[in-house]
């Protein structure tokens, strides 16, 4: 392998490692309340719709459409329908106490419905080749300061992408602050483990449960803006690929072991196992299959690790995918 | 020291459905003073208390804290009011520090400073003598330094009235008399502590005055100086009343099963039964009294061959018709399968009867078959001969229920107890084994529970009783053996001996019997 190879394979890392890193910290966080969300896809799926058909409508309707408000538009519109599919899920498991799994399932095959239905619509109505495209707003997504960008490889490596990649890392550690040093972070987590005790210490379980589980629903819905703004510039694709990289953001949150820090090497690690099959001679269509298996392979390698080590710190929040019930005891 | 009072309760009455479980009980408790609680399990000790904690609303009645009315309507009120309980549970977040735990909830402006509040800690222990690490981690604690944390929790929230419902369930007497020693410095220090619990010794070692409950009724206070274990246990069981359940003398009893140094520890590590024999006859009803948590569960279980013994322990089991010197057969190692297949046919109706006894989402005929699916044709269950018998207990012992395959769940207390004991009846046992067999049940179903063991009885059943209600164990039973801590302090006659005398075995306590 050459030096541009090995920096182009870094690069496409980082590219797929972000879309799956906003799904996994949004999810962790998530779960620290107790929630154990498996509509982390169909919210990605939502948050991609949302985004390019809020920045479609304006670019469209628009002589001169302005960068920012493209921006500020689509980033909205994803954490806003992202978070209310977050607010579904709440309603259903925290209010109405339905299983967990079940919802999350369900809200992944309604998440992938109906960006899916919508995207092909936009398609439809962009006429032309039939494809859909945001330019000034894709734009806008990936610009970055090309006097860093230009210095050679390191240049390459660190300072050529779009902000949503420099977001990412710090939100996964704002949270990893937030759920370690804070008061209202030790609550949380509290929640997490043992609603019961946090009820009795006084902390509000349902309303810390609702706003974990819609603010973490948004965050994992930024994975899928950022996916059709950055990783496809702008345009729609039915072919599912933002359900498998939803499900790889769900072994992420196993392989970080629930710490939002651990999930911004291990992204970028998923991304470069996912493409490792580019740089590797002589695989033929079917061969380069296995090597996209890796990242489940390590989070299965993982989970058998961490349950052989039995540290209680690695392990998820004891009540994960439990309804509480003040009442039954 | 000037004694004032903390807390006032007048005419405080509590209900769950039809049960009253306070029965408008007025109490003082005064600072620099440990009350003791004294009662019987479901005697009201800890509802009364958790109304105070605002686990709990009173139905009537009127809470006064330093002379004003206030109203405790949850947990928070409490601490606003000084008040601060340490539940027999521990509500502890596991993998969280000691520290962690005990800021846990608080709203203090700022960021979280664990260093702070680590070192506040530090000197709350040093004044009361406790000693903990704040930065050990929950579940690296033995139950005694996991009490500590509840405690420390508490008097970190500032509380200055401390109610410990029974702290020393689970200490040993070396960490009890820790413990004690704690309660009497915040006592020096001017603190209100009510200790709940129904060990006689703990009451005249450690309290000042003691309140006793009995069923629901408040009996009255009297100073520990100018009472005995004695009087106390006159005021928790009160006198015999008249049940007038039917008892024949039993036709010749034959024993059938023999237990011998049965030993039991459960998963914590922590001795649960103590080197117990006894001898249960066919053809008698052998009653189990004891306080709650004595070793009756366990003592049951050990006998289903679902709790690992100790080496040593033997059960011997004879069948109704052996001649004298038969070598009967042995049940310890066996699993509950095995003493089936070998013959043994022991009925079991456990305490909790739709968890361990009954499915709830099944109907009954789902649940008769839970005892004889193996039966039937190949991989198919004979479907027929359960419903059959479901139709027959539904017939028999008038459980009221839509139809045989109704959700057992959905059915009422009483009609759940008639169709777990219909289907062990039902098996022919030749040892019926039940556990607060009228729990939660009314007047008539209970009498028909009681008759049907009696039945049973006649047939020449070996019939085990535990129960809690004493009044029940005297008219019900043959004989009595009573638990203490996980041993056996006696086996009486039932028909001969007294309330009291129970009573007085079911509190007494090793140093007592040592020097008795």
């Amino acid at each position: 392998m050459t030096g541009a190879q090995l920096t182009q394979l870094l690069q496409s890392a980082v590219f797929f490692g972000t879309v799956i890193m906003y799904g996994a910290i949004g999810e962790i966080l998530t779960e620290k309340s107790g929630n154990l969300n498996l509509g982390v896809p169909g919210i990605m799926y939502l948050g991609g719709i949302a985004g390019l058909a809020a920045s479609f409508f304006y670019e469209i309707n628009t002589e001169n459409p302005s960068a920012i408000v493209c921006l500020l538009l689509s980033f909205i519109a994803a954490f806003l329908a992202s978070a209310l599919g977050g607010l579904i899920y709440s309603f259903l498991t925290i209010t109405l106490r339905a299983n967990q799994n079940v919802t999350g399932l369900t809200l992944t095959i309604f998440g992938g419905g109906i960006a899916n239905f919508f995207g092909g619509s936009l398609n439809t109505m962009a006429g032309g080749v039939g494809q859909i495209s945001v330019a000034t707003t894709s734009a806008a997504y990936r610009a970055n300061i090309p006097a860093l960008a230009g210095m050679g490889t390191v240049g390459t490596l660190l300072f050529s992408y779009g902000f949503m990649v420099y977001l990412a890392i710090i939100l996964a550690v704002a949270l990893h602050f937030f759920l370690t040093r804070t008061r209202k972070g030790l609550n949380l987590r509290a929640v997490g483990e043992n609603p019961a005790t946090a009820d009795a210490a006084g902390i509000n379980v349902t309303r810390n449960k609702y706003l974990a589980t819609c603010v973490g629903a948004g965050i994992s819905g930024l994975g899928g803006l950022y996916y059709t703004m950055d990783y496809i510039k702008g345009t729609w694709a039915n072919d599912g690929t933002i359900e498998a990289l939803g499900w790889l953001a769900v072994a992420l949150v196993i392989f970080a072991t629930w710490k939002t820090v651990n999930a911004i090497w291990g992204s970028y690690l998923f991304g470069l196992l996912f493409w490792m099959y580019l740089y590797i001679p002589g695989l033929t269509r079917s061969s380069q299959e296995l090597f996209k298996m890796l990242p489940y392979l390590v989070t299965i390698a993982v989970l058998i690790f961490i349950s052989l080590r039995k540290k209680r710190e690695n392990q998820p929040p004891a009540s994960l995918g439990l309804a509480y019930f003040r009442e039954e005891r | 020291m000037e004694q004032t009072i903390a807390i006032q309760l007048k005419n405080i009455t509590k209900r769950f459905g039809k049960v009253v479980a306070n029965d408008s009980i007025s109490l003082e408790i005064r600072r620099g003073e440990i009350l003791s609680l004294l009662g019987e399990n479901g005697s009201g000790k800890t509802t009364l208390m958790n109304m105070l904690a605002g686990i709990y609303f009173p139905d009537e009645g009127e809470i006064l804290v330093n002379g004003s009315p206030v109203t405790i309507a949850s947990p928070k009120d409490a601490f606003a009011c000084g008040i601060g309980m340490i539940h027999q549970h521990f509500k502890l977040v596991d993998v969280f520090t000691a520290a962690e735990n005990i800021v846990l909830g608080l709203e203090d402006e700022g960021k979280l400073d664990l260093k702070a509040a680590s070192a506040k800690i530090v000197d709350i222990c040093q004044k009361y003598g406790f000693s903990i690490d704040p930065s050990k981690k929950v579940y690296d604690m033995s139950v005694s330094e996991k009490q500590t944390v509840e405690i420390v929790k508490v008097l970190y929230r500032g509380a200055d009235i401390l109610i410990l419902d029974e702290p020393t369930a689970v200490l040993t007497p070396q960490e009890t008399d820790r413990l004690f020693d704690v309660m009497r410095n915040m006592k020096a220090d001017g603190k209100a502590l009510v200790i709940i619990t129904h060990k006689l010794h703990e009451v005249m070692d450690v309290s000042d005055r003691v309140a006793v409950l009995r069923k629901g009724q408040y009996i009255g206070d009297v100073a520990t100086k100018d009472t005995s274990p004695q009087k106390l246990t006159d005021m928790m069981v009160g006198h015999a009343v008249t049940l007038n359940i039917d008892r024949p003398e039993p036709k010749d009893p034959t024993p059938r099963l023999t237990v011998e140094n049965l030993t039991v520890y459960d998963a914590m590590g922590v001795k649960r039964l103590d080197d117990v024999s006894f001898t249960a006859m066919g053809g008698e009803i052998l009653g189990i009294a004891g306080i709650a948590g004595s070793g009756q569960k366990e003592l049951l279980e050990a006998i289903a061959g679902l709790q690992p013994l100790r080496p040593g322990a033997s059960i011997h089991y004879r069948p109704k018709e052996t001649l004298e010197g038969d070598a009967g057969i042995e049940l310890v190692g066996k699993t509950p399968l095995q003493i089936k297949q070998a013959g043994v046919s022991l009925a079991f109706v456990p305490e909790d009867r739709l968890g361990m006894g009954l499915v709830g989402s099944l109907g009954m005929t789902g649940n008769m078959l839970l005892r004889s699916y193996r039966n039937g044709f190949g991989v198919f269950t004979d479907r027929k001969a359960p419903k059959k018998l479901a139709e027959d207990v539904m017939g028999r012992l008038e459980v009221v229920t839509p139809s045989v395959n109704f959700p057992v769940r959905r059915l009422s207390g009483g009609n759940v107890q008639k169709v777990l004991v219909g289907r062990e009846i039902a098996q022919q046992p030749s040892v019926l084994m039940t556990a607060y067999a009228v729990r939660g049940l009314d007047i008539n179903t209970s009498y028909t529970i009681y008759n049907l063991l009696t039945e049973q009885k006649m047939q020449g059943v070996a019939v085990i009783y535990v129960g809690e209600d004493l009044d029940v164990l005297l008219e019900l039973c043959d004989r009595i053996l009573v638990l203490c801590g996980g041993q056996v302090s006696g086996i009486v006659d039932a028909r001969t001996t007294t309330k009291e005398e129970v009573g007085l075995l079911m509190t007494r306590f090793k140093k007592e019997a040592a020097e008795g």
